[in-house]
């Protein structure tokens, strides 16, 4: 165990070196372009058995990827926004073949206006591709997910994609303090790849990778996807209790903070959870029952544990950095909603649009998201369901 | 923000600032406290006016929204001091830490500053020339930064700035940074 | 015909795990009609090989054409029409002409004629 500062992005490239993957295809973009760049490094250097294929676009680092895990390989990938956009139509290709890729996705707002900062338009309109997500707060669950995801994604049960999503700039460029493992603990702890049972390498055993399935079995092969998602929920129970007892740091399906009396809670994804728990401190200081959940796993989403941990809420509030434009709320919220549509008794629930293309979420409009809370636990019904905040009129 | 001592360095794009963030911020932590450091990130360029923050906590951190009412004001560039405005958001007993020839006294006049808002100055461009041999005042402005601030130990300072340009430079050119940021630390006014 | 496997039967993300097994499909099945071979008028220049856009034309290991892989042939006729001997060596039938026992002979006299109608228009 190392103690060290470092930007969330090099933290993920160290992890990459402490995973060794056999191929990586990258093309540059901001802000995942660090990750790849400083990983290069190792690779010249010589610290990683890495084959490092440069190419001409995202689709086809995409491409590169999914050929390289398919021949049996180890693979790993980096990128954010408009490329995770050009590679839509390969991601959910990586996914339909079961295909354990992992990809760091540095949170970037998608273009039009361009924009280089960080929201989750880019990896939420990825979240029907079949591909697991997970989210991280800091640069040290951005390294603890990457080393996670591998394991996760290669389970014997899942062989399924899985995307590692930090907040561009926020995270990606900020130093912080962190632990690292040893190389040898992270080298132990994922193993030797075991992705694929049929990898196309094995000339003695040819197989086909990416038959057609008209009417007669595609329906079957997306309902075994379906089934997969299914399982993913304990083996990334499983793993994290695993890495625990490796780093200290254990991880579940979400993190709640201060939930337990809670009567008013916020919901939000990545750094705005941090920024948040400072408020949810204050109103504690203040006496006002408030917590917080942060959800980590997106894709499952655990809506059974979610909306139980959310059932003693009276108000709630979900912060979405994207919107899910003409829908009924965030992507975040309508599944937060959906989940406590059994629940006998449902808390008030109210959605906020925020921070989108990098704007700031101080810690005033966080406490003016609490205050509207604690005006619901008299009223009952709010105002506005779903609203920008942090935007000018 | 209590138990945070905030930090918002200003300078234009080349002068090293940003570096000057990281370096302090690692330096900081070799000292075993909790630290971020981060750049605002617009169109990078050289000559372009650019902040940078740290944060720094004996308890870890989970904010992660900008720094917006700073405990320290570090101004790589003079210049900036009529063009953008350093004081914005400054708690009210607020260091300034710029870099010029000048006198505290009257930059503390001219700036506005409230009465418990204190400034220091150092002429980091002239240590620079003379130590490093061209006007790089990064590494000054961090001895100076050391010294008003308290934050860290001079030799965790020092320390820290062999080991990140160890990586990079010759040794002439590590023992000049840390001549610049020694003079400065010494030199620093107020 | 073998009944069509579920999701929990079928392999993992589509994968065909046994290899070449398109040879298994009795894409013979689709064909109306059928290429008949005669192999005394056949000189053996392999254009039907060739021009076969399936690989319903079997070589035997002397490198010598063989009998229509029934199996495989959709009865495209290119090869029929390909087929460049003087007397043709392969003719196209119906499919239910072609499989009966007697289809060879009809085939034989049915190229016979078609180079004699050739010859009567070149005069």
């Amino acid at each position: 165990m190392k103690k060290v500062a470092m930007t969330g992005n090099v933290a993920v490239a160290n992890a990459m070196r402490q995973i060794n993957p056999d191929v990586c295809a990258a093309y540059p973009i901001t802000p995942s372009t660090e990750i790849m760049q400083q990983f290069s490094t190792f690779v010249a250097n010589g610290q990683v058995d890495t084959e490092l294929v440069t190419v001409e676009s995202e689709h086809s680092a995409m491409s590169a990827c999914i050929g390289a895990a398919a021949a049996g390989g180890r693979v790993m990938n980096a990128t954010s926004a408009n490329g995770l956009a050009l590679m839509w139509e390969m991601l959910y290709i990586a996914a339909g073949n079961r295909l354990p890729i992992v990809l760091s996705c540095v949170n970037r707002a998608l273009s039009a206006p361009i924009n280089i900062h960080c929201d989750h338009s880019d990896s939420m309109g990825a979240r029907d591709s079949g591909w697991i997500q997970l989210y991280a707060e800091n640069a040290q669950e951005a390294y603890d997910n990457t080393i996670q995801a591998v394991r996760i994604g290669e389970h014997p049960d899942l062989h399924l994609p899985v995307m590692s999503c930090m907040d561009g700039f926020i995270i990606s460029h900020s130093i912080e303090n962190l632990e690292l493992l040893d190389d040898r603990q992270v080298g132990d702890f994922v193993g030797p790849y075991k992705g694929t049972a049929y990898p196309l390498l094995d000339l003695a055993n040819p197989v086909t990778y990416g038959a057609l399935h008209l009417q007669d079995y595609y329906i079957e092969s997306r309902k075994q996807l379906h089934e997969a998602h299914k399982r993913a929920k304990n083996i990334v129970i499983e793993v994290g209790r695993e890495y625990g007892k490796l780093s200290g740091r254990s991880y579940g399906l979400f993190e709640t903070y201060k939930m337990d009396d809670a009567e008013i809670g916020i919901v939000a994804l990545n750094s705005a959870a941090g920024t948040a728990k400072v408020v949810v401190d204050e109103f504690r200081a203040k006496g006002v029952k408030a917590g917080l959940l942060k959800p980590r796993l997106f894709r499952p989403f655990p809506y059974l544990e979610i909306a139980d941990a959310l059932k003693g809420l009276k108000a709630l509030c979900v912060l979405d950095r994207a919107d899910s434009f003409g829908a009924a709320g965030g992507p975040l919220f309508i599944e937060v909603r959906s989940a406590l549509y059994d629940l006998p008794k449902r808390p008030v629930a109210i959605n906020k649009i925020f921070g989108l293309g990098g704007r700031d979420l101080g810690l005033d409009d966080l406490r003016k998201v609490f205050e509207e809370l604690v005006t619901l636990l008299d009223k009952g019904q709010a105002k506005s369901l779903y609203e920008y905040i942090t935007v000018r009129e | 923000m209590a138990g945070i001592l905030e930090v918002r360095w200003h300078g234009r794009g080349g002068q090293g600032t940003v570096t000057a963030a990281k370096v302090l911020a690692e330096a900081v932590m070799a000292e075993g406290k909790n630290v971020q450091a981060f750049p605002e990130y617009g169109p990078e360029r050289m000559g372009a006016p650019l902040r940078a923050y740290n944060r720094i906590s004996e308890t870890p951190m989970t904010i992660h929204c900008q720094v917006t009412n700073p405990a320290v004001v570090a101004v790589v560039d003079a210049t900036l001091l009529d063009t953008v405005d350093v004081t914005e958001g400054a708690t009210d007993d607020a260091i300034f830490v710029i870099n010029t020839p000048g006198d505290p006294g009257e930059l503390k006049k001219k700036m506005k500053l409230k009465s418990k808002q204190k400034v220091f100055c150092v002429d980091a461009n002239a240590i620079s020339l003379e130590t490093i041999g061209r006007i790089m005042p990064n590494t000054p402005m961090l001895g100076a930064v050391v010294k008003a601030t308290k934050v860290i130990k001079l030799d965790t300072l020092l320390a820290d700035i062999r080991a990140s340009f160890g990586k990079k430079f010759a040794e002439k050119i590590i023992q000049s940074n840390l001549d610049a940021a020694s003079r400065a630390y010494g030199e620093v006014r107020s | 015909m073998s009944k069509p496997k579920g999701w929990k039967d079928l392999p993992e993300g589509g994968l065909i795990k046994e290899a070449g097994n398109a040879e298994k499909y009795n894409t013979g099945a689709w064909r109306s009609d059928r290429p008949i071979w005669i192999k005394e008028n056949c000189i053996q220049c392999m254009f039907c090989w060739v021009f076969c856009p399936d690989a319903a034309i079997t070589v035997d290991k002397n490198g010598e054409r063989g009998e229509f892989d029934y199996l495989h042939c959709k009865g495209c006729g290119i090869c029929a029409l390909e087929c460049p001997s003087k007397v043709k060596s392969i003719v196209m039938m119906s499919e239910a002409e072609g499989a009966k026992p007697d289809a060879l002979e009809k085939a034989k006299a049915a190229a016979l004629k078609m180079a004699e109608e050739k010859k009567a228009v070149k005069a």
